[in-house]
């Protein structure tokens, strides 16, 4: 078979790469000669690609430029969502009062009730309940954050997705300070 | 054969003021017959055969024609086309070559010198659409300034202008009832040129500007949208919230096509309310597209307008299987869709179940450069498509894994197909099953769709291949091929059959200067030939130059190639000789 004749002859082959890099490396070069290989060699090496990636995604190859043929505005918009479901968003949390900040990632939490746990255990005090009118009743401190205009706003008063895309630093302050930020509209 | 239209044809009479000369017998009708019979011939092809009968005729036609189309503006210059056509209205002008659309080439194609001739020649200038063409705030400012009867502007495909362009079109053009930006991109990101429609301005009836990435003013639009009685396609970009589009669909229920902006965003019981009841009072509604973002929870909200849609764009949002497949139950009247391959088989499925009107089908990758063959769709989905869809005739499939016995069956059940643009998009893969090439696929399809005018083939391919298409693809206009074929034969086969070839786009195949200089006397038939990545010389191109004067022979040089090789060539038939604005690496030889 194919592949099996490949094995043997690397095993032979003089080669300045450590040994056990080999998958990436072939797939890469092949694509590369791609244009200038003869049918034969072309129609083997993708027999042999069948075989050798049967559960595993292949490694990502090397792009030839301009193909597939799909439009590049179509790509940039496809391509930025997929960065951005990769990457997450991280913001800085400050604590009234506490000597150093913490970052977290806000891709991770689900809504307004994970991330206010989640900030409950890692400063280790306690969030009152939430209402549209009143903020934060009940509690020492409330969670505020900067959004993109640099006002300072109450954590809870819009939209999950809208918090998520507009929240640049989040800050929990002193009950005392937060009350004036009570009610939305 | 198809003349091109803008050529100063040699006419039988050799003298100008003897038009029924004594070498012409004098002409069978009067001239009130001739320009009545003119006046409903309005395709260019047909007023160029009419041109072409006798010098009388020629001049009839020229002074009547107002709408000019020219497809390659290299192959003529504004200077000739002044002359022969006093009388314009209308333009539309195509640049550059197709496939540069996916290389990035800044290779000319600037629309400036029309434009000055225009202002001069044809001060009623009423309509003009580009595609592929640069157009830069300087062209737009001189176009609002010089035709006070303007009407529409269509861009499509174009780049090179900014917020200042826009803002000069929409403070000056009086008259304007279309504004299409379609798929251009524009550098600025500022987006106050919406606000610059004067406020009394209303006639509009056409604004696109989905594609620009500013962020416009909402209360302008919502203004202009009010004024706008006529407005029948608006299509916004995503800067639109559901919120805000719902309030400009109150104000525009009449609209034909819409457009919207991004159709994410937490919405309360009421404005979810309010955004149902705003489509379900689009009863003119046909064409959507935008959608951005769209998830299941927000797709019902179409549902109140998707019984009479035909055109239903998703290749902007790329929805789950799951999502997407309980959509086409309630659009059965769909001729055209657009979707991206993460609806896979499943939601294709649907498709076929479910829109037995549907025409055209095209399937956009989600991730290109991902090989892994599970991902997307499959020859499945197709079959799938095609079993429920007889009357499919235009489908543009980008996947990962095809059969030719899927293909043989597929062209069966739609033997009508005029466009058929499969991309398989592993270069040189084979048949899935049986690891063959792909050669009885395409032999299939141009044996079964006799009317086909567009092939675009993909896959592992031999000369046979070609040999089909030379043989069999009577109709073919159009035919791109990339990673195929074995020799020169291949390309030979096609030079010699198809003889309705107009365009030819050839990229990575091993087709050499034997092969190019094969078709010397089809290209001047054809509007142009391009040709990467193959095994042509600098040579081989500088001969074909030498032989056909009549054709412009361009070489796009790579950076680190060697010297004799042609990277890129284009070639054209042009009556303007070599083009005198080439940026320095295109060599007209």
């Amino acid at each position: 078979m194919a592949q099996e004749s490949e094995l043997n002859f690397k095993a032979t082959e003089l080669r300045l790469g450590l040994p056990g890099t080999d998958e990436c490396e072939d797939m890469i070069s092949s694509v590369k000669n791609n244009n200038k290989r003869s049918l034969s060699e072309t129609v083997e090496d993708n027999a042999s690609k069948d075989i050798t990636s049967p559960e595993t995604p292949p490694a990502p190859k090397a792009q030839i430029i301009g193909w597939p043929p799909v439009r590049s505005y179509r790509k940039n918009n496809l391509q930025t969502k997929k960065t951005e479901s990769e990457t997450g968003i991280f913001v800085k949390v400050s604590m009234d009062g506490a000597p150093y900040l913490r970052k977290i990632d806000l891709k991770i939490y689900n809504g307004y009730a994970e991330l206010l746990k989640a900030l409950e255990t890692m400063f280790k005090f306690t969030i009152g309940e939430y209402s549209e009118r009143e903020g934060y009743k009940g509690s020492e401190y409330a969670p505020a954050y900067e959004d993109k205009d640099g006002d300072l706003m109450l954590v809870g008063d819009v939209p999950w997705n809208m918090f998520m895309t507009s929240c640049k630093k989040l800050r929990i302050m002193k009950g005392s300070e937060a009350r004036g930020l009570g009610c939305g509209v | 054969m198809d003349p091109d239209p803008n050529k100063p044809e040699e006419l039988p009479s050799n003298s100008a003021n003897n038009s029924h000369g004594s070498t012409h017998p004098p002409s069978p009708f009067p001239d009130e017959v001739i320009e009545k019979v003119l006046s409903y011939i309005n395709s260019h092809k047909d007023r160029s055969s009419f041109s072409l009968v006798r010098k009388d005729w020629y001049n009839a036609e020229r002074w009547s024609r107002s709408r000019l189309f020219i497809g390659n503006c290299y192959s003529v210059t504004p200077e000739i086309v002044a002359r022969r056509f006093p009388r314009i209205k209308s333009v539309t002008l195509k640049g550059k070559p197709r496939f540069s659309d996916f290389n990035m080439l800044d290779w000319g194609a600037n629309v400036h010198s029309w434009l000055v001739m225009f202002a001069k020649v044809y001060p009623f200038l009423e309509e003009l659409r580009l595609k592929r063409m640069t157009v830069s705030d300087e062209s737009l400012e001189l176009l609002a300034k010089s035709f006070p009867s303007f009407k529409a502007l269509s861009l499509s495909s174009c780049d090179g202008f900014s917020d200042s362009g826009l803002k000069a079109v929409a403070s000056h053009c009086r008259n304007l009832t279309e504004l299409d930006i379609q798929d251009s991109i524009s550098e600025d990101i500022s987006g106050t040129w919406l606000s610059s429609f004067p406020e009394n301005f209303a006639t509009l009836e056409v604004l696109n500007f989905a594609s620009l990435n500013s962020e416009i003013s909402f209360d302008a639009l919502e203004r202009l949208v009010s004024r706008c009685k006529s407005l029948r396609v608006l299509k916004v970009n995503e800067s639109i919230t559901l919120d805000q589009l719902q309030r400009l669909l109150v104000l525009a229920p009449q609209l034909v096509e819409l457009g919207t902006g991004s159709f994410l965003q937490e919405l309360t019981p009421r404005q979810y309310e309010d955004i149902e009841s705003a489509f379900s009072n689009c009863t003119s509604l046909r064409v959507l597209s935008g959608l951005w973002e769209a998830t299941s929870l927000y797709l019902p909200l179409l549902y109140g307008a998707c019984f009479g849609l035909t055109f239903l764009n998703l290749s902007d949002v790329a929805l789950q299987s799951g999502e997407f497949a309980k959509l086409p139950v309630h659009c059965p009247n769909l001729r055209r869709l657009w979707v991206i391959d993460t609806v896979e088989d499943k939601g294709l499925e649907a498709i076929g179940s479910s829109c037995p009107l549907l025409e055209e089908l095209r399937v956009f990758p989600a991730n290109p450069y991902e090989l892994d063959p599970r991902l997307g769709v499959t020859e499945r989905g197709f079959l799938a498509v095609s079993q429920g869809c007889r009357k499919l005739r235009y489908v543009l499939y980008f996947c990962r894994r095809m059969t030719n016995a899927a293909v043989i069956t597929i062209v069966q059940n739609c033997p009508n197909f005029t466009h058929f643009r499969l991309c398989i998009m592993n270069p040189h893969q084979p048949d899935h099953l049986t690891n063959e090439p792909m050669d009885e696929a395409f032999g299939a399809v141009v044996k079964t769709c006799h009317k086909l005018q567009r092939l675009s083939v993909s896959g592992l391919l031999t000369d046979l291949t070609f040999e089909y298409i030379g043989k069999y693809a009577k109709n073919l206009e159009t035919l791109s091929v990339a990673f195929a074929g074995s020799s020169d034969w291949g390309m030979q086969c096609v030079l010699d059959g198809s003889p309705k070839l107009r365009k030819l786009e050839i990229r990575d195949c091993p087709f050499g200067n034997t092969a190019l200089l094969f078709g010397h006397g089809k290209y001047e038939m054809m509007r142009s030939l391009w040709m990467s990545a193959c095994n042509v010389t600098i040579k081989g191109c500088t001969i074909l130059a030498k032989e056909m004067p009549r054709l412009n022979v361009e070489v796009i040089k790579d950076e680190d190639s060697d010297d004799n090789q042609a990277d890129k060539v284009y070639v054209y038939r042009t009556v303007a000789g070599p083009r005198q604005d080439a940026p320095p690496f295109v060599l007209t030889l």
